[in-house]
């Protein structure tokens, strides 16, 4: 006993709570849906025999278009909120002063409300007789059809939704860049842009690429803005996943579908997390 | 640097902030806007002002219900995250071990990972198991997600935690339970506290892990989609109001307790 208590230290004691829940909570759900994909279509039992018919009908339907899209409008998502965010996060880190704290705390609060609450927020400020077109209606008497129900509208709600989780991790990154060395390169001659370029970048690549990861990953699974902003003009593939385990009631299509997508997510999650050290991104050491 | 063009850049970043703040508000704004009416559909501009639907929508058994099934899965969350949490953050960030690094990356995939998707795969696996779904399922779907955040959040007041106080304590001839009650835990509080405040708020509004896991009972997030899709009355932009008025004073209250705690502290060791 005192000799194992010595081979495992308190790190690996303490871990094993949190490794134990993941393991049942984490890692064997998605053995479970990985299970599920390989048996008949439209059945509910695991104990029967495998195939890899699923696979074969998703290959020869067209749910690629909505994986196309859910991909889509998530390099979208993420592109519209790096230019957005950076001149909030540069703000937080050296403009703010003392009010950086209460302005992050006015970007955190959304995140503890309810999103698809949220997204019902903006529906009630576009739709027609709403917010804004009844104010325009009154205040100017121009009529406007009504402009929800539109991709558009769909992209918006994912940039509003995700901006906290871009938000969030790039201002611990562009906090990572001394002020010294930006000082520096302004000593020795550099413009504004090769500062930029070659000093903030660089430095605050790590929690730019988390923020662009978290943000992907999150907008890929997005389904609430696509069906309650976008009334259902696009389908995006968690759309198509959902279907197929209500409606349809064929559970493993269902899984065979979200198994592509982990394999899309999860490939990218490991391959970019394995390049990083956390300890100097969360613990800034 | 140049003055001028430096104002230009400060004013740039503060009206740009502004604006983004403006823009994260205005559902907010409209959901309190479309809550205030007296007539049963919304039209704007308001013309008949009034708090019916507010009195209507606190006088329902069925919300009552609701805020019940709400509340009782995010409280155990907050409960059950904290402890695992707390743990599982002592390992992210106070020891050294081998393999920590790969540990730290396997607690942090969940968070990494559609929300959706992660619902529906504890959906099979416990209809696999033969489990009912329940609000007891739904406590267990939030934990996935929860845990890691909570244990993220603790890790970062843990980075920062001194271990020379622990061995300071244990020279004096305190026991490992001792230290870690007088030391260890007081330290860490205001790190735990906000776990704690992440747990009970992200469990509070989830709604993609509740949709598939909570079985017959409801939670409000819940109970407002099905009314968005169908059947829209002003009791929704009641209850989106009231969660985000909540979720403010709990956010700003916690803040200014853990600022009031620092400064307590401070003049005491002066």
């Amino acid at each position: 006993m005192n000799r194992l208590f010595k081979t495992f230290g308190p790190g690996p004691r303490l871990a094993v709570p949190i490794m134990l829940f993941l393991l049942g909570g984490f890692a064997a759900p998605l053995l479970a849906v990985i299970a599920y994909s390989f048996v008949p279509a439209r059945t509910f039992s695991l104990w029967q025999k495998w195939s890899l018919g699923n696979y074969v009908e998703i290959f020869q339907s067209s749910i690629y278009i909505s994986f196309l899209w859910s991909l889509g409008l998530a390099v979208a998502t993420v592109v519209i909120l790096a230019i957005v965010c950076y001149p909030v996060a540069f703000g937080l880190t050296r403009v703010f002063g003392r009010w950086a704290t209460l302005i992050t705390l006015l970007f955190a609060l959304p995140l503890f409300v309810s999103e698809n609450v949220r997204i019902y927020g903006w529906i009630l400020f576009f739709i027609k007789n709403g917010v804004l077109l009844g104010s325009l209606k009154s205040l100017f008497g121009f009529e406007l059809e009504s402009i929800v129900f539109t991709t558009g509208l769909t992209l918006l709600g994912m940039v509003y939704v995700y901006l906290p989780f871009m938000l969030f991790p790039m201002t611990l990154g562009v906090s990572m860049v001394p002020q010294q060395t930006r000082d520096a390169a302004f000593d020795l001659g550099a413009s504004r842009w090769q500062v930029f370029k070659e000093v903030d970048l660089p430095l605050s690549m790590p929690g730019v690429v988390i923020g662009f990861l978290l943000t992907f990953v999150l907008a890929v699974g997005a389904l609430a803005e696509a069906k309650v902003l976008g009334g259902q003009r696009v389908i995006p593939i968690t759309h198509d996943i959902e279907i197929a385990f209500t409606y349809a009631q064929n559970w493993p299509l269902g899984a065979a579908v979200s198994v592509l997508l982990m394999l899309v997510v999860g490939t990218l999650v490991l391959l970019v997390l394995r390049r990083f050290d956390l300890d100097t991104i969360v613990g800034r050491r | 640097m140049n003055g001028s063009a430096d104002r230009m850049r400060r004013a740039f970043i503060w009206s740009w902030t502004g604006a983004v703040i403006v823009f994260m508000y205005l559902p907010a704004v409209s959901l309190l806007l479309a809550s205030s009416t007296s007539s049963r559909y919304f039209i704007f501009p308001v013309t008949k002002w009034g708090f019916d639907w507010w009195q209507k929508t606190f006088a329902s058994l069925e919300v009552h219900q609701l805020f019940k099934t709400s509340l009782v899965i995010a409280l155990c969350v907050t409960a059950v995250a904290v402890v695992i949490a707390l743990f599982g953050a002592l390992a992210f960030a106070r020891y050294e071990w081998k393999g920590r690094s790969i540990y730290q990356k396997i607690v942090l995939l969940p968070i990494f990972f559609p929300q959706t998707v992660l619902g529906l795969a504890l959906l099979l696996w416990f209809n696999a198991l033969g489990f009912t779904m329940s609000w007891q399922t739904a406590v267990f779907a939030h934990l996935v997600w929860i845990i890691p955040v909570c244990t993220l959040v603790i890790s970062i007041q843990v980075y920062s935690f001194d271990p020379a106080l622990e061995e300071a304590a244990f020279d004096l001839g305190a026991t490992r339970w001792q230290v870690f009650r007088e030391v260890t835990l007081p330290v860490l509080f205001p790190g735990i506290f906000s776990g704690a405040l992440f747990a009970f708020l992200l469990s509070w509004g989830n709604f993609p892990l509740s949709l598939y896991t909570t079985g017959a009972d409801t939670t409000l997030p819940e109970y407002l989609y099905a009314k968005m899709i169908a059947g829209y009355t002003p009791g929704v932009p009641v209850l989106g109001t009231v969660s985000t008025i909540g979720a403010a004073f709990l956010l700003i209250g916690s803040y200014g307790l853990i600022l009031a705690m620092r400064r307590a502290r401070q003049s005491a060791t002066e």
